[in-house]
C-alpha cells in the first residue's frame, strides 16, 4: 500500500511535466490534427493502410498523399525560412514556380511547343530553371533587405507579374515535353518503385534540415526574426540573412516548379502552382510557427503541409467537388487556428483552473 | 521585437515632422502629379483616342467604382496596421448571390442592396472579431475568408448566371449626364460626360470616408493604433474595438463594392472578383498607404485607382494586344512606388538615402552614424 502511494507520488509530477510540455509544445497541436484526419480516414476507408505495387510503382492511400504533398512540402520549407527571418510572407512562390518551369521548358523545347527531342541537355535545363528561381529570390530579397520593404508588398510585384513573365518566356503557349526522360523527376525513374516526387521532397527536406542544424543559419535566422536591430548590434548581418532566406525560398520554389511541370509532362504557366502560396502559408501556421517571425520548426511546417494535403485528399474521397473544397478547408482551418490561438488557450486554462479550484474547495 | 521596430519608425516620423514635411503629404503629392503627368502624356501621344474629352475622364470613375470601394476598405484596414485579402472573394460572392436572387424575378431588386451590404458586414464582423479579440494573424483569417467566399460561390452555382431583372438593369444602365461638360463631335452632336449610379455612390462614400478619417474619433484612433499600438494603448484608446471597427468597415465597403461591380458587369460568374484583392492592395499602396500602418489617405487611394484604370486603358493603345502586359506594367508601377516609399521612409534618418546603398559605396562621412550606433 505504502509502495503504491509512493509510486503514485513519483508518477504524478512526471505526468504533470509531460502533460505540460505536451500542451505547451507547438508541434503537439499539428500532430493531433494530423492524427484526427488519419483516424477519420481509417474509419471511412478500411483500405487506408493497403499498399500495392502497380506498374512497378508503390501505390496506395498513404503514398498518394505523400506524392501529392511533395510540391507543397518543398515550397513550405522555403516559406518557413522567409517567415522566420522576416516576419512576413513570400506570396510569389506560385508564379516563381511557373517562371522556373518556363525557363526549363524553353531550353528543352527550343521554339517548338511540342517535341520529343531535347534541344539542350536535361541537366542544364534543370540548372537554368533553378537559376531562374534563384533570380526571383534575389529580386525579392533585394527589395526586402536592401530597400526595407514589407515582404508581402515586395513579393506582390512578382505575384502579379510572375505568371505574365512566364507566359512571355514560353511565348504564351503551353509547352509539351514528350521525351520520357522529362517525366523522371516528377513521376518515376525506371526501375525505382517509389515515386520520384517523394524521393526529391525527402532529399530537399534533409538538405534544409542539415543547412539549418549543422550550420548556424538556423540560429541566425531565428535571432534576426526575433529582433533584427539587436541582432545587428550583436554583429550579425541581418540584411544578408534576410536576403539569403529569400534566395533559398526562390530556389526551393524553382525546384517545386521543375518537379510539378515534370509530373504534368508540360509547362503551363497559368496553372502550375496555382494557389500554392496560400497553402504553404497555412502549412507554416498549422505547424505552430509564429507568423510574426522568430522561432521556427521545420518539422512543424512539414507536418502542417502533410496535414493540409491529407485534409484535401480526405475531402476528395468524401465526394466533395474541387471547387467546393475551399469552403470545408476554410471551416477546418478556422477551427484549428481559433483552437490554437493564445487568447483562446488562456481562456480555457482559466476556466479549467476555476473548475479545478472549486473541486478542491469542495473536497477540503 | 515589434516595440523596438515601432519606436524607430515613430522616431523617423518625428524627424520628418520637425522638418515641416509630412510623409503622407509627400507620397500623396507624388501620386497625384504622376496621375496628371500620365494623363497629359497619354492625351498627347494618343490624340485620336479622345483623352482630352470629359467623357473619357469620367469613364475612369464609371469603370472602376467597385475597385475604389475595395481599395478604400483596404486603405482603412492598412492604416490600422492590418490587412484584408478577402475583399475579392466577397465581391464575387455578392455578385453571384445577387444573380441567384434575381433569377426568374424571384424577388424585388431593392432587396439586393441590404443583402449585399449584409454579406459584407457579416464577413467584416467575423473576421474583425477573430483578428482583434482572438488576436489571430489577419493574413490567415482573411485568407480563410477568401477561401470560404470562393467556395460558397461555386456552392451556389458553377455556371455563369445572367441578370435580366428590369429594375436592376435600369440601375445598371442609368446615366447621370453632367451639364456643361461636353465636347462637340464632328457631326455637331454633343458628347456629354456622364456618371453611372455606381460612380455616384462611390464618390459619396469616398467623401464620407474622408470626413470620417479626418474629423471623427474613430478616424483619429485608427491612425493612432496603426502608427504605434503601444502608445495608443497608453493614451487610453480602445485598440481592439478600433481594429474591429476597421475590419467591419472594410467588409461593408467590400459588400458595396460587390454591388457596384454587379451593376458594372451584370452577371453572376464563378470567376468574378478573382485577384481583385491584389488590385485593391496595389491601388492603396500606389495611393500612399503603408502596410506598416498609420499612413494613408482616402484621396490618395482614389488616385491609385485612377492610375490603375488609366494603365488598363492606355496599354491596349500601345499596340500590345496580349493580356499579360497590363499586369507586368502595373507591377512595374507598383515596384517604382514601393521603392519611392522606402526611400521616403528612410529619408527621416540623417543620411538615410545613403543607408540604402551597400556599405562599400558609402562616403566616409557616414562613419558618424556608425559611431552613434556603437556608443
Amino acid at each position: 500500500m505504502s509502495n503504491f502511494s509512493n509510486g503514485n507520488k513519483a508518477i504524478k509530477p512526471a505526468l504533470k511535466i509531460i502533460a505540460k510540455s505536451l500542451l505547451s509544445s507547438r508541434l503537439t497541436f499539428s500532430l493531433a490534427v494530423l492524427l484526427v484526419v488519419v483516424v477519420q480516414n481509417i474509419i471511412t476507408t478500411p483500405t487506408f493502410f493497403n499498399i500495392s505495387i502497380t506498374n512497378g510503382l508503390i501505390s496506395g492511400y498513404i503514398p498518394d498523399i505523400l506524392d501529392e504533398a511533395s510540391l507543397l512540402v518543398i515550397v513550405t520549407l522555403g516559406m518557413t525560412l522567409v517567415i522566420a527571418a522576416t516576419g512576413g510572407v513570400d506570396i510569389s512562390v506560385g508564379p516563381v514556380m511557373a517562371i522556373a518551369a518556363g525557363f526549363c521548358g524553353l531550353l528543352l523545347n527550343g521554339a517548338e511547343y511540342r517535341t520529343e527531342v531535347f534541344h539542350s541537355p536535361y541537366i542544364l535545363a534543370l540548372f537554368v530553371g533553378l537559376l531562374g528561381g534563384a533570380l526571383c529570390g534575389v529580386f525579392n530579397g533585394f527589395l526586402v533587405s536592401g530597400l526595407k520593404i514589407q515582404p508581402m508588398i515586395a513579393t506582390l510585384i512578382l505575384f502579379t507579374a510572375g505568371r505574365s513573365i512566364s507566359k512571355q518566356i514560353t511565348h504564351g503557349q503551353t509547352i509539351y515535353v514528350m521525351n520520357p526522360v522529362f517525366k523522371w523527376l516528377g513521376v518515376q525513374i525506371p526501375g525505382v518503385p517509389i515515386r520520384t516526387t517523394i524521393i526529391v521532397s525527402t532529399i530537399i527536406l534533409i538538405l534544409v534540415v542539415l543547412l539549418t542544424k549543422l550550420t548556424s543559419l538556423g540560429l541566425y535566422v531565428q535571432s534576426v526574426g526575433i529582433n533584427g536591430s539587436s541582432s545587428r548590434l550583436v554583429g550579425l548581418n541581418s540584411r544578408a540573412i534576410k536576403f539569403m532566406a529569400f534566395v533559398i525560398c526562390g530556389i526551393l520554389a524553382g525546384a517545386a516548379g521543375l518537379v510539378g511541370s515534370s509530373s504534368l509532362g508540360s509547362v503551363n504557366s497559368g496553372e502550375l502552382g496555382w494557389g500554392i502560396e496560400m497553402d504553404a502559408i497555412l502549412a507554416v501556421a498549422l505547424g505552430g510557427n509564429m507568423l510574426g517571425g522568430g522561432k521556427f520548426s521545420i518539422a512543424g511546417s512539414v507536418i502542417g503541409a502533410y496535414t493540409i494535403q491529407a485534409i484535401t485528399t480526405t475531402l476528395y474521397a468524401m465526394n466533395v467537388r474541387a471547387d467546393q473544397l475551399s469552403v470545408f478547408k476554410a471551416f477546418i482551418i478556422i477551427v484549428i487556428i481559433v483552437a490554437s490561438s493564445d487568447v483562446f488557450k488562456g481562456k480555457i486554462k482559466r476556466l479549467s483552473l476555476k473548475v479545478f479550484s472549486k473541486n478542491v474547495s469542495v473536497g477540503g | 521585437m515589434k516595440d523596438s521596430k515601432r519606436s524607430t519608425i515613430s522616431g523617423t516620423e518625428l524627424l520628418i515632422k520637425r522638418n515641416g514635411l509630412s510623409k503622407t503629404g509627400v507620397l500623396l503629392l507624388i501620386t497625384i502629379s504622376l496621375f496628371v503627368l500620365l494623363y497629359v502624356i497619354s492625351s498627347i501621344l494618343f490624340a485620336d483616342s479622345n483623352f482630352a474629352k470629359y467623357s473619357v475622364f469620367f469613364n475612369l470613375f464609371n469603370n472602376k467604382a467597385y475597385l475604389l470601394m475595395l481599395a478604400l476598405g483596404l486603405t482603412v484596414v492598412m492604416i490600422s496596421g492590418s490587412i484584408d485579402i478577402s475583399v475579392g472573394g466577397v465581391t464575387g460572392l455578392v455578385s453571384m448571390v445577387i444573380a441567384a436572387m434575381l433569377m426568374e424575378g424571384r424577388v424585388n431588386a431593392i432587396w439586393t442592396i441590404p443583402v449585399s451590404l449584409g454579406i459584407g458586414l457579416a464577413f467584416g464582423i467575423v473576421q474583425g472579431f477573430l483578428v482583434s479579440y482572438l488576436e489571430i494573424q489577419p493574413f490567415i483569417v482573411t485568407l480563410t475568408g477568401m477561401f470560404f467566399a470562393r467556395g460558397m460561390i461555386s456552392v451556389i452555382n458553377t455556371k455563369s448566371v445572367p441578370i435580366t431583372d428590369k429594375l436592376f438593369m435600369s440601375w445598371s444602365s442609368a446615366k447621370l449626364h453632367i451639364p456643361f461638360l461636353y465636347n462637340e463631335r464632328k457631326n455637331g452632336t454633343h458628347d456629354v460626360a456622364y456618371l453611372t449610379p455606381a460612380a455616384i455612390v462611390a464618390i459619396i462614400v469616398l467623401i464620407l470616408l474622408i470626413i470620417a478619417l479626418k474629423k471623427t474619433k474613430f478616424g483619429r484612433s485608427l491612425y493612432a493604433i496603426g502608427g504605434n499600438t503601444q502608445s495608443a494603448l497608453l493614451m487610453g484608446i480602445n485598440v481592439k474595438r478600433t481594429k474591429f471597427m476597421a475590419h467591419v468597415l472594410c467588409g461593408l465597403l467590400a459588400g458595396i463594392g460587390g454591388l457596384l461591380y454587379t451593376l458594372f458587369a451584370p452577371s453572376g460568374n464563378p470567376g468574378n472578383g478573382y485577384g481583385y484583392e491584389i488590385d485593391a492592395i496595389s491601388s492603396s499602396v500606389i495611393g500612399g498607404a503603408m502596410l506598416t500602418g498609420g499612413v494613408g489617405l482616402p484621396i490618395g487611394t482614389l488616385f491609385g485607382v485612377l492610375i490603375n484604370a488609366l494603365i488598363e486603358r492606355v496599354v491596349p493603345l500601345l499596340g500590345i494586344v496580349e493580356a499579360s502586359w497590363p499586369r507586368i506594367i502595373t507591377s512595374a508601377f507598383l515596384f517604382a512606388f514601393i521603392v519611392l516609399q522606402s526611400v521616403f521612409a528612410s529619408a527621416g534618418i540623417k543620411g538615410g538615402f545613403k543607408l540604402l546603398l551597400p556599405e562599400w559605396t558609402r562616403f566616409r562621412s557616414n562613419n558618424k552614424y556608425r559611431r552613434d550606433l556603437k556608443s
